[in-house]
């Protein structure tokens, strides 16, 4: 179960999250939603140590998130695939999925989650001699995902995965996430402005507004409260 | 507030106010001269002479943004510059002294518009070469004087100072007077229109290109302008030892003119003065320490604490002394405010 | 033609060298965006401790070999001494931009210092692994040494084994992941820290060999390299700062053209070259001869 309690998160003098509190029990598909600028990036940033918290604690099982390194919570099985696709353009399909399992070092394992990373991704494996930057949108976005996966995560924290990409691409996605975690048994928290379809995947969600948890609570309960939606998500 | 009400008080405008205190600190300079020892007066020249080229620096580097670790080469053009017009014109040595200003922002306009395309690295390793390789370049051609160099001679002062007006002290008139003409002129500068502008160029590229400004030709005249200060401390540098070689200009010249720049506070012309004395007590702290070692030991203890000192003034207070006095003067008074 | 060929293996074997050097300040400038002016003070340290070694063990392949070993550590003592925490601690202060340039200057000066205060500084001679008197052609002494075939097929060596390393080894893959993407390459799990520091050590042995290379022929002084590390700065730059390869074929260019400048036109004319073409290259091409498809601002 991945606890969180009090988190607080400051920009300089601007506070990005504010007492944050929240559950996600192990094995659910947890959506964080809200508008931009809610503190949702900045939630996964401060998760895996790329953003210092200012106070409050994280625990995933027994670690403790927020004294871990970036590179450290990855090795404990917390996999985090930021917003904007983040792959490596200079490298080939093939060298971003090695890269993911490097620390694995020669784990038989690693051969084998590599073939279940591009059963589940099949369009990766037609490229995977490209170079990262000569792939579509939807693919790199996949390829980051598939990155993730590759070090057989237990918590998967996933930024705006849809941005910018097709409807079509983002319904793809979408489904192979909720095929993933039905199989696997991982833990996903997903960061998502698109509201509408991540809470038709997701077992929680939590709304932020302004680095605040307005609601949080069973995903169909906060899709179907209309008040909400006009408030905060914009449908 | 006090302050305030006296400058009020004198209803003098601010640039004639600014010019009047640069005369009595040059009197108070000369009224000095005369009570101290030859030695001293000697360094009090090598003072001037580091202030004005530390001035550059800060011209360039604190108040336009670039860097450059090649300023010893204009140095050099500066002394070459004036020594050739001394010596095939044979005219007076302050008409020299223009001229190597002159020589040394026309090259500095030239590497300007190179420099104003550069970003930081680029411009730096660029600067380097240019120090690197200048001075080599004057062993090749005979007009230059080669490995020997060219005589720089000043001349004595004029009888009407009276029998025991030293060479010394005639060197140091010259460099103070030069070096307090310099910093009139760097502080009018820096108030004024183009100060604004480098300033705003530094915070912020684009947003000074979208107000207007136009980047590359104000990055290209800091250049210019830096490298005429550099050119007449390149000739006061020459005056000091009555000399122009090659061997005078090596890169730890180049270094020394930056590290006193940084010591002092790359963004104030205080923080130049600082700078400038940093440099020339240096080597004497070097010289007590290394009383009684080898000789090898006291040449090369100056570029080490010069090193050490640069890389602890980054580390520890970026803004230099300038900076980190200003911030004491600040606690203090607020200090002495709660009091009240 | 004799003549032509001659100048252009001799600028070959000089260009070697220089490629090395820019492989060393393009290790740097990858993984931490600095370009490291202290690489020449390092390169020179590391050469008076080869020296040392000599004097002790007359024994050129250990010099050769301690050489490049102390001059790896040095560079992995630099990063962690003076860079990594630097750069936690500088941020966005008021000279960012420029503080870690003038680090590096700093640690130049210091390092050349020392080597003066611990060693003086007139010029010393440094031992050649062979023979430095130019190979026979019939009747007639080519001006091409056994040394220069030495020093051609030891940096060949050491490219070949940066190639493989950097293209085929998961060390390799790591450090341009570092290099290119450090966050990226963080959340899959790399010790990026760890292998920057790696970067550096790389950065220190290439320079060191450099140094060791380059040494027998112009002698060593606590200066002595000054010039080396502004060629392998203009070589790092031809090749667009930011590609090994780029580096290479930067650092052979420079080398054979300025062995052709100084057989053509006069010895003068080497730095002239060598400064004209460095501001051609950065104004024309900024992002070097061998253009790259991306590039990346400081």
């Amino acid at each position: 179960m991945l606890s969180i309690v009090g988190l607080t998160t400051d920009h300089g003098h601007v506070r990005a999250l504010e007492n944050v509190s929240f559950e996600v029990p192990a094995g659910s598909l947890t959506a964080v939603i809200g508008a931009n600028g809610a503190g949702k990036t900045t939630l996964l940033r401060t998760l895996t140590g790329l953003t210092k918290p200012t106070s409050g604690s994280a625990h995933w099982h027994s670690h403790d998130l927020l004294s871990l390194s970036t590179e450290e919570g990855v090795r404990h099985g917390v996999a985090h695939v930021p917003e904007g696709r983040s792959v490596v353009s200079e490298l080939t399909v093939a060298e971003n999925l090695q890269l993911g399992a490097l620390w694995r070092g020669k784990d038989p394992d690693v051969q084998i989650a590599r073939e279940e990373v591009l059963s589940l991704f099949p369009r990766l494996r037609e490229r995977l001699s490209q170079r990262a930057d000569t792939l579509s949108g939807g693919e790199r976005q996949m390829l980051a995902i598939a990155r993730a996966l590759i070090a057989r995560p237990d918590l998967l924290l996933l930024d705006e995965p849809s941005l910018g990409l097709a409807p079509l691409v983002v319904e793809q996605i979408f489904q192979t996430l909720d095929r993933l975690r039905k199989q696997t048994g991982l833990t996903v928290v997903l960061v998502e402005q698109n509201a509408i379809s991540a809470l038709e995947i997701a077992d929680n969600a939590v709304l932020l507004s302004l680095g605040k948890i307005v609601i949080s609570g069973s995903a169909s309960l906060i899709a179907q409260d209309t008040e909400l939606r006009h408030a905060y998500l914009g449908y | 507030m006090r302050e305030r009400f006296a400058l009020n008080w004198l209803r003098i405008p601010s640039g004639m106010r600014r010019a009047l205190l640069l005369v009595l600190v040059g009197w108070g300079l000369l009224l000095i001269s005369d009570r101290i020892s030859e030695f001293r007066v000697y360094q009090g020249a090598s003072v001037a002479t580091y202030f004005v080229a530390i001035v550059s620096i800060v011209l360039l580097t604190g108040y336009s943004g670039q860097v450059s670790l090649g300023h010893g080469a204009l140095l050099a053009i500066g002394g070459y510059s004036a020594a050739l017009v001394m010596q095939n014109l044979h005219w007076p040595f302050w008409i020299a002294f223009f001229a190597a200003v002159f020589v040394a922002a026309l090259v500095g306009a030239l590497l300007g518009v190179a420099a104003a395309r550069l970003s930081g690295p680029y411009l730096a390793g660029t600067t380097l070469a240019f120090a690197v390789g200048l001075p080599s370049l004057a062993n090749q051609f005979s007009f230059l004087g080669g490995e020997q160099g060219l005589p720089f001679d000043i001349g004595v002062a004029p009888s009407r100072f009276g029998e025991n007006f030293s060479p010394y002290k005639w060197l140091f008139w010259i460099s103070a007077l030069f070096a307090l003409f310099a910093v009139w002129l760097a502080a009018n500068l820096l108030r004024g229109r183009y100060g604004r502008i480098w300033r705003a160029v530094r915070s912020d590229e684009t947003a000074a290109a979208l107000s207007g400004v136009n980047v590359a030709r104000s990055k290209v005249l800091a250049f210019t302008v830096s490298a005429g200060f550099a050119g007449l401390a390149g000739a006061l540098l020459c005056a000091t030892v009555s000399l122009v070689t090659p061997g005078g200009f090596p890169l730890s010249l180049s270094f020394a003119i930056l590290t006193g720049a940084v010591i002092g506070g790359v963004r104030s012309l205080v923080g130049a003065v600082i700078g400038a004395f940093t440099l020339v007590i240096l080597p004497m702290v070097a010289d007590a320490i290394a009383q009684g070692a080898s000789d090898a030991v006291s040449t090369n203890l100056p570029a080490v604490l010069t090193g050490v000192l640069l890389i602890a003034t980054i580390v520890i207070s970026p803004g230099g002394i300038a900076e980190s006095l200003s911030h004491l003067g600040r606690k203090i008074a607020l200090r002495r405010q709660k009091r009240i | 033609m004799q003549q032509f060929v001659n100048t252009l293996i001799n600028g070959a074997s000089l260009g070697s060298i220089y490629s090395l050097m820019a492989l060393a300040m393009i290790l740097v400038w990858r993984s931490t965006r600095v370009v490291n002016f202290a690489q020449a003070g390092q390169a020179v340290l590391s050469t008076y401790v080869g020296l040392e070694i000599h004097r002790i063990t007359h024994s050129y392949p250990l010099t050769l070999i301690i050489a490049i070993i102390f001059g790896a550590l040095f560079g992995a003592l630099v990063d962690l001494l003076l860079v990594r925490p630097l750069m936690h601690r500088v941020g966005d202060g008021p000279i960012a931009a420029v503080a870690p340039v003038i680090v590096t200057l700093g640690l130049l000066s210091a390092i050349q210092g020392f080597v003066g205060l611990i060693w003086g500084g007139e010029y010393r001679s440094f031992p050649a692994a062979l023979s430095q008197n130019g190979f026979k052609v019939g009747l007639t002494r080519i001006p091409f040494s056994p040394f220069d075939l030495f020093i051609l097929f030891t940096t060949l060596l050491v490219m070949l084994a940066f190639a493989y390393i950097f293209q085929r080894s998961g060390l390799g893959l790591a450090m341009r992941a570092a290099a290119f993407e450090p966050e990226v390459a963080r959340l899959a799990g790399v010790r990026v820290a760890r292998v920057r520091t790696i970067g550096w050590a790389f950065a220190g042995g290439a320079g060191a060999l450099a140094g060791a290379l380059i040494t027998p022929t112009t002698l060593l002084a606590p200066n002595s390299l000054d010039l080396l590390l502004v060629f392998g700065f203009t070589a790092a730059v031809l090749g667009g700062l930011e590609s090994l390869v780029g580096g290479v074929v930067g650092g052979f260019l420079l080398g054979i053209g300025l062995a052709l400048v100084v057989t053509y036109l006069g010895s003068s004319f080497t730095f002239i070259t060598a400064f004209v073409v460095l501001i051609a290259v950065l104004l024309l091409r900024p992002r070097g001869l061998i253009g790259q498809r991306s590039v990346r601002n400081a």
